[in-house]
């Protein structure tokens, strides 16, 4: 085998950080940009903007016209995309090692050069609003969108990545343009590449497209931290189908602290184990988990999931339920209520980690086995910690003991604490109830 | 600047696939990945949702799903507590054409999960408490189903396609069929039609060719062989000759979804890989190549917009898809049909036959990373009988397409006058 797990850690003059990781057992090198900035450096009046300035990156450069940029990967076998979330817009290529150069270009060119044509920029206002209104087509989004503004009293976290409609109508290519000018620097910015390449050489054409260009000050967002959710709320939505989705949303620690790790624990034991990683692998299903059997297996809910993103400040973990129409909600809180007392109350046996902790490597191994993978990895951990979050990701796991359980669980599970977001089947003319 | 010039190894081929048939006829295929811990069961077998008949759509995918439901050896709890506990999955489903399943672990739990496979397919309990639980939780699923433009608008596109032909029935069934289904059409479905003769299982990962066969044979082997023959599939329905559109009104919704298209190659007709290979120029390459570029790009109309084949063996359809705003969806129907007027008029450029043919063949590598991507691979190959050494023969298959064989496949199958086009939401 001849993958060499080692990170190497490099950093240019203009502050930008190169990490790199050699693994030669297939042809293919995987690149990731990554840049601080997201939704959570958002305000009131831009909020959607980190995702658009994403999708003007695809719009050109006078090196690299539009339609130009997207050939240039996929003609020479490559596959490109973006994302953008609460605290990081990034952009990858994955490719054949012989063909890395084309994308060490590409990266390079638009940190900088981006056009920002304004007839591109309408049209993108356009193709933005439409991505939003396929997010409003669907009920879990409509619901997730209340529950994040009743969660957070001024922190950024509250809004959606895509922003609001009102925003999207509104931003210029004047706000656009600031926006990538002000974050779209080396010194906010993480390259990460793995694959088949020899650092040193990489390291020098890295040095060559880079060196160069100067950094910025960067804003940073005078946010503070919410660590709490101030108040418990009900927020309830009606709309077409038969489904009700009840959703309830304690606040979650930040990525950085041991916490983060206890509670995920706890969140295998309550709902099942699932990857934090973006980029799948494998899954592992939750039917021994406590909420399945108390809810699911009880015939309250028909399914039931958790979920925990790691982020730089505290943000939401969320229990998911999802009923038919007939049946009560009160009951299904009533049971997650009375499972998270346990928890609170009681030290889980030593067994139950042990079997959290065997998931957790399994669904870490199925995560991180491809070379785009280990790259996403490598920055995702950038974003939140440093890359040797995701090398330290399993020793976390192993550390934790029923006594951080039963303390994740005391103190992030507080029914009093939290927002519960019911959506319900609008009632249907000329029906009976 | 690469160490390894493309390692053949890499690419599954008849020098490093090992096979063998059991006497009961379970095909077995498995290749050894030494660069990862885990590995990947998949399989597929009969009991496919072709087999369903109006009245009980759904009725295969039924039964897949209740198939991980408690077996011979262990109740429901007791399956799920094996496999949960040691990180692995084992889910069963099925296709139109094939009932499969779909298995992934660490390679030291190899033995649990070909041993859960084998319970799962070949001992399912089938009690009447976990089909009804199983019922409602495909019914939410059905009503999720329902609200979802563009489910919505690709399920009355394969209705109005296959004009009543199994083919074009919902896998997952409707409200009404799924409620009507009982435990023993489920267990006559099982009987019927999950047999060894029909199923083919493929290995890839951090497991040795020698250990796959003693696991198959410990667990399969005396599964005994049964099968009688499937009911013949009625003949398929003629394409369309005018354009036919519908549209889906679903309440609540911002965005409609747009499916478009008609029938096209199956995967082993001759001309499959040259309409394959036109279809990415027309509706993939880069952002959604050609229509993308005039739907989205120049025109601002949708978030998304492609093109796409899919086929079978005797069969294939060719569709357009967009979500667009419902003021915009005549001009993106337009649009496309003139992208379609051109596609069939002229033959796509040098520069984009080379683009695309560059394309398919550099991502081949990617594709064949994973152990899904490997072992997806091989039985493709296997089930459309392509040959063990089709992946390794792909760039020299893909380069000897010409714009003449695309613009004929294209000719063959599309027209723009004659489309199926079905829209869902507001």
């Amino acid at each position: 085998m001849k993958i060499n797990h080692k990170t190497q850690t490099h950093h240019l003059e203009n502050g930008l950080t190169v990490l790199t990781r050699e693994m030669h057992h297939v042809p293919i090198v995987s690149q990731w940009i990554w840049y601080r900035i997201g939704s959570r450096n958002e305000v009131p009046g831009i909020t959607g903007i980190s995702h658009w300035v994403e999708h003007m990156q695809f719009k050109g450069t006078p090196s690299y016209p539009i339609h130009e940029l997207d050939a240039a990967i996929s003609r020479n076998g490559g596959v490109w995309n973006a994302m953008t979330s609460l605290d990081w817009t990034t952009y990858y290529e994955t490719l054949p090692a012989n063909k890395i150069d084309i994308a060490l270009d590409l990266e390079a060119d638009r940190m900088t050069n981006s056009v920002f044509d304004i007839n591109e920029v309408e049209l993108e206002r356009n193709v933005v609003i439409s991505e939003r209104e396929g997010n409003q087509n669907e009920p879990l989004f409509q619901l997730s969108e209340s529950v994040r503004k009743a969660a957070f009293a001024q922190h950024s976290y509250a809004t959606q990545v895509i922003g609001e409609l009102v925003d999207l109508k509104a931003i210029t290519r004047a706000d656009l343009f600031r926006h990538y000018q002000d974050y779209y620097t080396p010194n906010n910015a993480v390259l990460v590449l793995a694959g088949d390449f020899d650092t040193a050489a990489l390291l020098e054409k890295i040095t060559n497209r880079y060196g160069g260009t100067q950094s910025n000050s960067v804003r940073t967002p005078t946010l503070l931290p919410e660590k709490t959710i101030n108040q418990t709320a009900v927020i309830e939505k009606e709309g077409p189908g038969d489904t009700i989705y009840l959703q309830i949303s304690y606040r979650a620690p930040s990525a950085r602290l041991d916490d983060f790790f206890s509670l995920l624990v706890l969140d295998s034991l309550l709902t099942g184990p699932s990857s934090i990683a973006m980029f799948g692998g494998g899954s592992v299903s939750n039917k021994v988990s406590r909420l399945y059997q108390q809810i699911v297996e009880t015939d309250l809910a028909v399914a039931v999931s958790g979920g925990l993103q790691a982020t730089i400040d505290p943000y939401l973990y969320e229990i998911l339920a999802i009923l038919p129409p007939e049946k009560n909600t009160k009951q299904v809180i009533h049971a997650i209520d009375k499972q998270i007392a346990i928890l609170q109350d009681n030290l889980v046996k030593q067994s139950e980690i042990d079997r959290a902790i065997k998931q957790a490597k399994a669904l870490f191994a199925y995560g991180s086995e491809s070379i785009t993978n280990q790259a996403f990895w490598m920055g995702y951990a950038s974003m939140f910690a440093d890359h040797t979050w995701f090398d330290t990701y399993i020793s976390r796991i192993e550390n934790i003991t029923p006594a951080m359980v039963q303390y994740a669980a005391q103190h992030y599970l507080d029914p009093s604490h939290r927002i519960i977001g019911i959506y319900r089947p609008a009632k249907k003319e000329g029906t009976l109830h | 600047m690469s160490k390894t010039i493309a390692p053949l190894s890499n690419v599954p081929g008849p020098e490093n696939i090992t096979s063998f048939i059991l006497p009961n006829g379970i095909r077995v295929f498995s290749f050894h990945n030494p660069n990862v811990r885990s590995m990947v069961l998949i399989g597929i077998l009969g009991g496919g949702a072709r087999l369903d008949t109006a009245d009980r759509v759904g009725l295969a995918h039924f039964t897949a799903n209740s198939l991980s439901r408690g077996t011979r050896d262990y109740n429901f709890q007791a399956f799920h507590h094996q496999l949960e506990s040691i990180g692995a999955n084992l889910s069963f489903g099925c296709g139109t054409q094939h009932a499969w399943m779909n298995a992934k672990s660490l390679r030291e739990d190899a033995d649990t999960v070909f041993y859960l496979a084998a319970q799962g397919l070949r001992f399912p309990r089938f009690e009447e408490k976990y089909i009804n639980r199983l019922r409602a939780q495909l019914l939410a699923g059905l009503a999720i189903r329902d609200q979802d433009t563009e489910e919505r608008a690709s399920m009355r596109f394969d209705q109005m396609l296959y004009q009543g032909h199994p083919y074009g029935f919902p896998v997952d069934g409707f409200t009404e069929t799924i409620q009507a289904i009982n435990s023993a059409e489920i267990i006559h479905f099982h009987h019927r039609h999950y047999h060894p003769e029909q199923l083919t299982m493929v290995v890839a990962g951090a497991v040795l060719p020698q250990r796959v066969k003693q696991l198959t044979e410990k667990y399969f082997a005396d599964w005994e062989a049964s099968r009688q023959p499937d009911a013949p599939i009625p003949p398929l329905p003629q394409p369309p000759t005018q354009l036919l559109q519908e549209h889906t009104t679903l309440a609540g919704k911002s965005q409609a979804d747009l499916v478009m298209g008609t029938f096209g190659p199956a995967r082993m007709d001759a001309d499959f890989l040259p309409a394959y290979l036109g279809n990415h120029i027309l509706g993939q390459f880069g952002l959604m190549g050609r229509i993308g570029k005039i739907v989205r790009s120049q025109s601002g109309l949708a978030y998304y917009a492609s093109s796409s084949i899919s086929a079978w063996a005797d069969v294939g359809a060719w569709s357009f898809s967009a979500g667009v705003n419902p003021a915009n969806k005549d001009k993106v129907v337009n649009l496309i049909r003139t992208q379609i007027a051109e596609f069939i008029t002229n033959p796509v450029t040098k520069e984009e036959l080379t683009n695309s043919a560059s394309h398919l063949i550099g991502r081949m590598p990617m594709s064949l990373e994973s152990n899904e991507g490997i072992a997806n691979a091989i039985l493709r190959m296997v089930r459309f009988d392509l040959g063990l050494d089709y992946y390794q023969n792909y760039a020299s298959i893909i380069q000897s397409i010409t714009a003449k064989d695309i613009l004929v496949a294209a000719k063959k199958y599309l027209n723009p006058d004659m489309l199926l086009i079905s829209s869902a939401g507001p």
